[in-house]
């Protein structure tokens, strides 16, 4: 009411001084800065006189009786960015004002606990939120991802693990950091992503390749993590979480300050570090199983609707011990691991970290910028550089002892403009290109032959996804994309394995080099690949909702599965790629129901996939050497299909009462062999049941219940060997999987404020409550040891 | 926010810059280091005789090919025979004697040796700082017997086994654990 007076006042004394000229019309137009289309009933006011109007049917505006002289105005409509301008007024002035009418684009004045956008339309897309992520903040990305149902791991012991969907992973699943496609040496079984999910503010778990921005190959699926975006308000606010972990006394700490201006600048940073020692199954330590991780992350840049950058720097570096028990000399020492009960390395705990272990950096540098156009969309323009250093250490004897046994380092450069049509009404278009060159060195001064040679690759990858509402309760999408990938390798082969594979006959053309017992190759390969996506999705009601979606997608084969060649000692196994393998085809259907009520919410996804030429590795033979006999492990192609179902189903009990369950199963089939696809997960179920009461600081008490099955479907590829030291032959048992197991876990935490700006939450849990002792089929360790037995962990988070 | 922008494709090229100076180049080959393709071991009769000596040869390592395994002769019967083993590696040249890094670290190597058939016992004849064996000196006792009896001995070398471990100090392999870095039957007979 004051104020009202006082402008009142302020306006009366405008009409004294300027009393003369007030008769200037100032009028124009609102119109939707996308599509070009009148805004109607937008509402302009006059800040200095206190005046208001609204637009009319066509957007447009009239003020008359202005007097001259300097003018604040503001437009504005509901679920627009209000505008601002300045004027001066000397005569009549007719204005055409674009306001950012668009529900869809809030993200730029996102408020806290906003819902995060879904990436596909009707693919089998999960989103797991920043609270889920916090719980599992001294864990990795596979740990965390597993809540998904249908989303396993495959891990070499508890520290590296790798995300396995819907029985695929490596080379199949892709993993999308801050719309980085991450390039770290993602072909082995042990060399898991590397990735901190501190830094991540949401994940978003794409089962099969729902999404084609990023890459026709994702056969498996797409993870995709993103960092906090950017309020445009004046705060700064961050969070720390730190935790002990009694298993291998471990700890951990991460914490993030993000600070942003109204004016559209911002800045994040992430800093974490986390360290434990020897892990323990329940009757032993586990032997040389310690980690150290470090990781930082910084962000900067400025947003404003029109246009904005960023550049963004993450660095990770791990350390990861082996036990030392899986390190074994040949054939006879696998049938003396698997035949004991317990590891021959059985020693105190220790935090010292010692051969066999593996050293990863991964630091990643990208840059981005974009701008809106108006009547058209988005363009965005991004480069990313990744340089990805592994190094392996071996037991090594004399003056070699603390040399690396693998030294790999792979840079990766990519450029990408991705454009973004949203005028059109009905559908968005989104389409894009991008280009990467990759180089990867073997370094030779680590004196051991090269498992992965010298390469240079090139991609070359174009998109377009269009996505479409055809009524309210129908949309729908459909991509495509084309992919060139260019692989020029120089590998040396022993002259002995040359012959026995055939190349000499096969590839002759590629030597370029004869040393006698090696040869100097330079194998080239190039691949042209086409990927479909499509889906639909069908909203019947509030609480029912259908979709189903197809997607074609292609996968060259990846360095290890072309050029392997050598023993790999944690399997005492030694490994054979091809030349001749050729890329693999997936088609996979997609089904999914969701069931959404006030006390149920249930989801139901089915899906068929098959795979032609499906790359995989199987043992043929044995082959004798000076260390003693070994299997020999050689990659072929087959026919296979990949079939199942996940489930997940919560049923709110009370208001305070709340019962989860989560199962799946996944058949997998080598249709030309007529046998179980290798390393499936078996099925498994989950059980939680939850109590949380809001008034009581926000007290979550939950126990879980997990049931895996023992894997019955799966191919047996055991062979028998000579025992020299008890001159007999005997089984080597590598096919059969262990035992199904159950384990029960409790966690329960509690939030208190600790001032109108900070809180604490404080979370303890145990996992594996009765210290159970199992083995895992989907461990590589599986052979030598059981898994962890029970843990208690105790962590802090603060948020202000 | 405009000068940032003019700068920003810096950002883009420097890493280019910087990392191309490595293509093209022609790698180094690998010449394995620390690989055991040799083994021989001396039997010498104590009091004199005919030497026996067992061989193993794999010059691609890992590769197909099988190691060459020979034995110049048959053991006499109830002979003490005293016994030596030599590692090489012969991809090297001249070729680089690995023994000497064996007895080097001798806590963290020894060398087994069992017959089938019973033909013989062995016995260690040196030690590592720890007063363990290693086996790289080491005697051979073989059998009476008037025919001739034929069976095979295993030669084992083991890193990093538990000599604490029952037996292991007196030859047995069965609780020794480890990695084997070597293992080669060679078909003898005593007569």
């Amino acid at each position: 009411m004051k104020h009202i007076f006082i402008t009142a006042i302020a306006s009366l004394l405008g009409l004294l001084v300027n009393g003369q000229n007030c008769n200037i019309i100032f009028s124009g137009k609102i119109v939707d800065f996308h599509n070009g289309e009148p805004i109607i009933d937008a509402t302009v006011h006059v800040e200095s006189l206190d005046i208001y109007t609204t637009t009319d049917l066509d957007g447009k505006f009239i003020l008359k009786n202005l007097c001259k002289g300097p003018l604040k105005v503001t437009f504005s409509h509901l679920s627009c960015e209000t505008k601002t301008i300045e004027i001066n007024l000397t005569e009549n002035l007719e204005r055409t004002i674009y306001l950012e009418h668009h529900v869809e684009e809030l993200e730029t004045i996102v408020v806290k606990g906003a819902e995060v956008k879904k990436k596909t339309t009707a693919a089998q897309e999960t989103i797991i939120k920043t609270d889920v992520i916090d719980d599992y903040s001294s864990a990795s990305l596979g740990d965390v991802i597993k809540q998904v149902s249908g989303v396993t791991s495959i891990t070499t012991g508890s520290k590296i693990v790798k995300p396995v969907i819907n029985g695929l992973h490596s080379s199949r699943v892709l993993v999308v950091n801050n719309n980085v496609r991450m390039e770290d040496q993602d072909w082995g079984i042990e060399h898991a992503p590397n990735i901190d999910v501190n830094a991540a503010d949401n994940i978003s778990v794409i089962k099969g390749a729902g999404t084609l921005a990023y890459g026709g190959d994702a056969i498996g699926g797409v993870v995709i993590l993103e960092p906090k975006h950017p309020h445009l308000v004046d705060s700064l606010f961050g969070k720390t979480i730190t935790g002990f972990q009694s298993n291998g006394l471990g700890y951990n700490i991460s914490s993030s300050l993000h600070k942003t201006f109204e004016s559209g600048w911002y800045a994040n940073g992430v800093l974490g570090y986390k360290q434990n020692g020897d892990l323990k199954a329940p009757d032993y330590y586990l032997n040389n199983t310690g980690s150290k991780s470090f990781s930082a992350s910084l962000q900067g840049g400025f947003k404003s609707f029109e246009k904005g950058f960023e550049v963004y720097l993450s660095h990770i570096d791990n350390e990861i011990g082996i036990l030392s028990a899986s390190h074994i000399g040949n054939t006879e020492d696998l049938v003396n691991a698997i035949n004991s009960n317990e590891p021959y390395v059985n020693e105190d705990f220790s935090y010292s970290i010692k051969a066999p272990k593996q050293d990863v950096n991964h630091t990643l540098l990208k840059a981005t910028g974009f701008k809106r156009f108006k009547s058209f969309g988005k363009v965005n323009f991004q480069y990313d550089y990744q340089n990805n250093q592994r190094f392996e250490y071996d037991k090594r004897v004399g003056s070699d002892k603390n040399k690396p046994a693998v030294d790999l380092n792979l840079q990766t450069h990519s450029l990408r403009v991705d454009t973004k049509i949203d005028n059109l009404e009905g559908y968005i278009m989104d389409f894009g290109v991008s280009g990467r060159f990759q180089d990867n060195f073997a370094n030779p001064d680590t004196g051991v032959r090269r498992l992965i040679p010298d390469y240079q690759k090139l991609d070359f990858g174009i998109y377009g996804i269009v996505k479409s509402y055809f009524s309210d309760k129908l949309s729908g999408d459909l991509g495509v994309r084309y992919d060139y990938n260019h692989i020029d390798a120089k590998k040396y082969y022993k002259t002995s394995r040359w012959e026995e594979r055939g190349y000499d006959e096969d590839f002759s053309d590629i030597v370029i080099d004869d040393l006698g017992t090696q040869l100097l190759t330079n194998p080239k390969f190039s691949f042209h690949n086409i990927s479909v996506s499509t889906g639909l999705l069908y909203n019947h009601n509030e609480k029912n909702e259908l979709s189903f979606n197809y997607s074609l997608s292609s996968r060259p084969p990846n360095p290890s599965e072309l050029f392997s060649d050598g023993l790999h000692h944690s399997a005492a196994r030694i490994e054979l790629g091809d030349l001749r393998i050729n890329k693999e085809i997936s088609n996979r259907l997609g089904l999914s129901y969701r069931l959404n009520t006030k006390r149920i919410v249930m989801n139901l996804e089915t899906y068929f996939n098959h795979i032609n030429d499906f790359i995989y590795i199987k043992p043929t033979g044995t082959e004798a050497t000076i260390r003693g006999t070994f299997p020999v492990w050689e990659y072929f192609q087959t026919n296979a299909i990949l079939t199942g179902i996940d489930a997940s189903f919560d049923v709110l009990l009370s208001n305070n009462w709340n019962f989860n369950n989560k199962s799946s199963y996944v058949y997998g089939q080598d249709t030309e062999n007529d046998l179980p696809v290798i390393d499936m997960p078996s099925f498994r179920l989950s059980n939680t049941l939850s109590y949380s009461k809001a008034n009581w600081k926000d007290l979550n008490v939950a126990l879980n219940h997990e049931f895996v099955a023992k894997q019955n479907r799966y191919p047996d590829y055991n062979f028998e060997t000579y025992i020299a030291s008890s001159d007999s032959y005997v089984l080597v048992d590598i096919s059969t999987p262990p035992a199904a197991y159950n384990l029960f876990n409790l966690s329960a935490d509690a939030t208190f404020d600790i001032s109108n700006k900070m809180s604490l939450n404080v979370m303890a849990a145990v996992e594996n409550i009765f210290d159970t002792s199992y083995r895992e089929y989907l461990n590589r360790l599986r052979y030598f040891a059981d898994d962890t037995g029970r843990n208690i962990t105790v962590q802090l988070k603060f948020n202000y | 926010m405009k000068t940032i922008l003019k700068f920003l494709p810096l950002l883009f090229v420097a890493p280019f810059v910087t990392s191309c100076s490595s293509d093209d180049d022609t790698p180094a080959p690998v010449n394995e280091e620390e690989v055991i393709t040799t083994l021989t071991a001396t039997f010498v009769p104590v009091g004199g005789g005919t030497s026996v000596v067992l061989k193993t040869q794999d010059l691609d390592g890992d590769g197909p090919n099988a190691p060459v395994i020979t034995v110049s002769g048959p053991f006499a019967s109830n002979t003490t025979y005293n016994g030596s083993v030599e590692f090489l590696n012969e991809l090297d040249s001249p070729a680089e004697d690995i023994t000497e890094e064996v007895q080097e670290e001798g806590d963290e190597h020894q060398i087994f040796y069992a017959t089938t058939n019973d033909l013989g016992t062995f016995s260690y004849n040196d030690s590592d700082a720890d007063g363990n064996p290693i086996g790289v000196e080491f005697t051979f006792q073989t059998v009476e017997t008037s025919t001739t009896l034929d069976g095979a001995l295993t030669i084992t070398l083991r890193h990093e086994p538990n000599k604490d471990a029952t037996g292991v100090s007196d030859g047995d392999i069965a609780n020794a654990g480890g990695e084997t870095d070597i293992q080669t039957s060679f078909n003898i007979s005593v007569e």
